[in-house]
């Protein structure tokens, strides 16, 4: 398939052209590359994702094929949802390019190299099927990703943001490297198929070391408790459009590198600790999901809040991986569309309001947004996307993710889930009650002494309009989640994208003896239980009423009733001190304890 | 093959972490994570490190001559590109810090809390 490598090569390309001709290339040439580029990736990306539905693309570089089982070479390996990935990320790059004609006026083109060795990079993440391949990608994806991040060098907070972010990053990827080198000294492979063969046994204190670093590595991008505390610092001091960029789909990329690692290589030794996968996972996203929520709310600069909630949303896609069933598995790959479509628009409006108002603190903001209705109705729409409301493809991926806990046994998830919609979507309707309608207070209140965080312009000139490239992005990807949840056989896709992703048997053969595989998607239940929509209409209710409880008179401000909760939500806070030892420590923390717990349940055979 | 390299690798990672989190200086605390990554080349090399074995360059040598692994000796230079890359950036963003606050030690840093 010589169509696979190009959506790594163009903008790689792309991005060399622009550096070397960054003295003199006039901007809007620039701009009409990039996005050029982006249109080429998703069209490239789209038709690969055509391409692998009948079967699995094994692109192999230098024609270096397969003898006899064992791979030399260095390979693609693209599936439905490999090739979807890397369409939803140009898609993506596309929206934050276009939203970004009118952003860094003075800036050269510096930034448009960046951003496409990110997309190349994302891209080359989501197509490899070479474990080291995999972690060359990351590390390229995160080092223009932490340069993108303190882009506006001329202020601290970005500084120390890219600083928390690269170095978390930077020793998660070593620790991930650290297994992957394990995993060769035991098979001798590097390619996933390869290793996942060479595996095909119970596994011992090294396979378990690891595979516990290794995942540790990727969930430290995935944002998971408690690895988590990079992502809200660089969230809330990138400049937007690569916050639509983080949170739509980089920090997902880390869940998809644990997954395909699961799939492509563990399914079959720990085939008799699923259980214990499971239960270690749940308890994981759980956390995960629980502790953004509570963080989420508590929040008054607007992106440090949606970087919150994004915490919060990465739980519960981890909690749609831990089941480890097919239909659960397309729920968090159409919650990952769904989610990453609904917050990067909310950060597109954050954006707007940036460059409207010069300010995204939602105190300092009370009222002055009044007469941008557009906007607010953008903001409310996408936030009712957040909290999972039917037809939004949240909902959709929701409800199976659900569904199949329950079927499984763990009916409790939904009302994880129940949670997470009403604390993140209720903050989302806080703040446009607040900054849209003007209610409320403009003082200290619900967010409990939140600190002001600083932040600078990140566009000149007139500020009375809003250009329609930064309205237009923002309103058609909201639109998309919409589309995405109503388009039928969206669903069965989602099914055979799953089925294709998680048969390790199948991966192997298609990859190492080139035989063809077969696919039989088990079908999908047409109709939700009434349950499941009923609770994600009330959560959408719940987290209306809550946003009005916030803004109302009646909130408690004082000392009352609330204190407890009060004292509980300022505990949480005062742990995410922005101090990178301490988020260090908690990695630390984390990784052994991960480990410790991963080996126990094995070993006991839980 | 004897356990010491192995040793030496997990004692370079724990170094590495313990510098980073008692430490009061980004350029140190950069340095540490260059200490951390060490573990890595240590890790990788030893892996592949055969007792008698040759480089790994076989030209004209009989089939079946020892060698030591070369896929891991171009695992450990993409590391290197890799470690290069993020540490200059990450010491160009401490000399930025400090421009604007005169200050390297994390501890001073206040903006983003909470």
């Amino acid at each position: 398939m010589p169509l696979a490598p190009l959506p790594v090569a163009i903008p790689f390309a792309v991005a060399g052209i622009l550096a070397a001709s960054n003295k003199f290339m006039p901007r809007r040439l620039a701009d009409t590359l990039a996005v050029l580029c982006a249109v080429a990736n998703l069209v490239f990306c789209v038709l690969l994702m055509a391409a692998a539905r009948s079967q699995l693309l094994v692109y192999w570089f230098g024609g270096w094929t397969p003898r006899a089982g064992v791979a030399l070479g260095i390979s693609f390996a693209i599936g439905p949802f490999g090739a979807g990935l890397a369409a939803f990320t140009s898609l993506l790059v596309l929206a934050a390019m276009v939203f970004s004609l009118h952003y860094f006026d003075a800036i050269g083109t510096l930034f448009h190299v960046l951003m496409m060795v990110f997309l190349g990079a994302m891209c080359g993440f989501s197509l490899t099927g070479d474990l080291f391949n995999l972690f060359v990608f990351f590390e390229l994806m995160s080092a223009a990703a932490f340069a993108l991040c303190g882009y506006k060098i001329e202020e601290t907070a970005p500084l120390q943001g890219a600083l928390n972010f690269a170095i978390t990053n930077t020793i998660a990827a070593f620790a991930a490297l650290l297994g992957i080198a394990m995993l060769y000294a035991r098979t001798g492979a590097l390619n996933m198929a390869q290793i996942g063969r060479a595996l095909d046994s119970r596994p011992d204190a090294l396979v378990l070391t690891a595979f516990a670093l290794i995942l540790c590595g990727f969930f430290v991008k995935g944002a998971v408790l408690p690895f988590h505390f990079w992502l809200a610092d660089a969230h809330a001091v990138a400049p937007t459009p690569v916050c639509v960029l983080f949170s739509g789909v980089m920090v997902e990329l880390g869940l998809y590198a644990v997954a395909r690692i699961y799939w492509g290589i563990m399914d079959h030794p720990f085939g008799a600790d699923r259980a214990a996968v499971t239960g270690l996972l749940l308890a994981v996203g759980t956390a995960t999901a629980v502790v953004g929520a509570i963080m989420c709310f508590g929040q008054r600069h607007i992106k440090r809040l949606l970087a919150f909630s994004t915490v919060s949303h990465m739980g519960l896609m981890v909690i749609g991986f831990a089941l480890l069933r097919i239909d659960a598995l397309a729920g968090a790959a159409l919650y990952v569309v769904g989610h990453g479509l609904v917050k990067a628009s909310l950060f597109i409006g954050s954006g707007i309001l940036l460059h409207r108002l010069r300010s995204v603190d939602e105190l300092e903001l009370k009222g002055r947004a009044r007469q941008c209705v557009g906007t607010g109705a953008m903001w409310v729409l996408a936030g009712l996307g957040l909290a999972g409301l039917p037809p939004f493809a949240t909902f959709l991926g929701e409800a199976a993710i659900d569904d199949t806990a329950t079927k499984a046994g763990h009916a409790w998830v939904a009302w994880v889930f129940f949670f997470s919609a009403v604390l993140t979507a209720g903050a989302v309707f806080r703040v446009g009650g607040r900054v849209f309608l003007g209610w409320g207070h403009g003082e200290e209140g619900e967010t409990g002494g939140a600190k002001k965080i600083e932040e600078g312009p990140e566009t000149k000139g007139p500020r009375h309009d809003i250009p329609a490239a930064m309205y237009g992005p923002a309103a058609v990807l909201a639109l998309l989640a919409l589309a995405v949840g109503i388009i039928p056989g969206v669903r069965q896709a989602a099914q055979a994208g799953a089925t294709r992703f998680a048969d390790y048997a199948g991966y192997q053969a298609r990859v190492l003896d080139n035989a063809v595989v077969p696919l039989s998607p088990p079908p999908v239940e047409h109709v939700f239980p009434a349950s499941s929509m009923a609770r994600s209409i009330g959560a959408a209710a719940a987290a209306f009423l809550l946003a009005w409880f916030a803004l109302s008179p009646y909130w408690p401000r004082k000392k009352s009733w609330a204190s407890p909760v009060k004292r509980l939500a300022y505990n949480v806070r005062r742990v995410h001190s922005g101090h990178i030892g301490d988020y260090v420590a908690f990695l630390t923390f984390g990784l052994a304890l991960f480990g410790i717990v991963l080996s126990v349940l094995v070993r006991l055979g839980y | 093959m004897s356990f010491l390299p192995y040793f030496v690798a997990a004692w370079l990672f724990l170094a590495g972490l313990y510098g980073i989190i008692t430490s009061r200086n980004f350029v140190h605390l950069i340095i540490c994570l260059a200490v951390l990554q060490s573990s890595t080349y240590v890790l990788l090399l030893s892996i592949g490190y055969k007792w008698g074995g040759v480089p790994p360059v076989f030209a004209g040598a009989a089939v079946g001559t020892p060698a030591v692994d070369p896929v891991v000796q171009a695992l450990m230079l993409t590391d290197i590109v890799v470690e290069a890359t993020v540490v200059a950036l990450l010491l160009s963003l401490a000399v930025q810090l400090h421009k604007h606050t005169r200050t390297l030690n994390p501890d001073d840093l206040e903006a983003l809390e909470g």
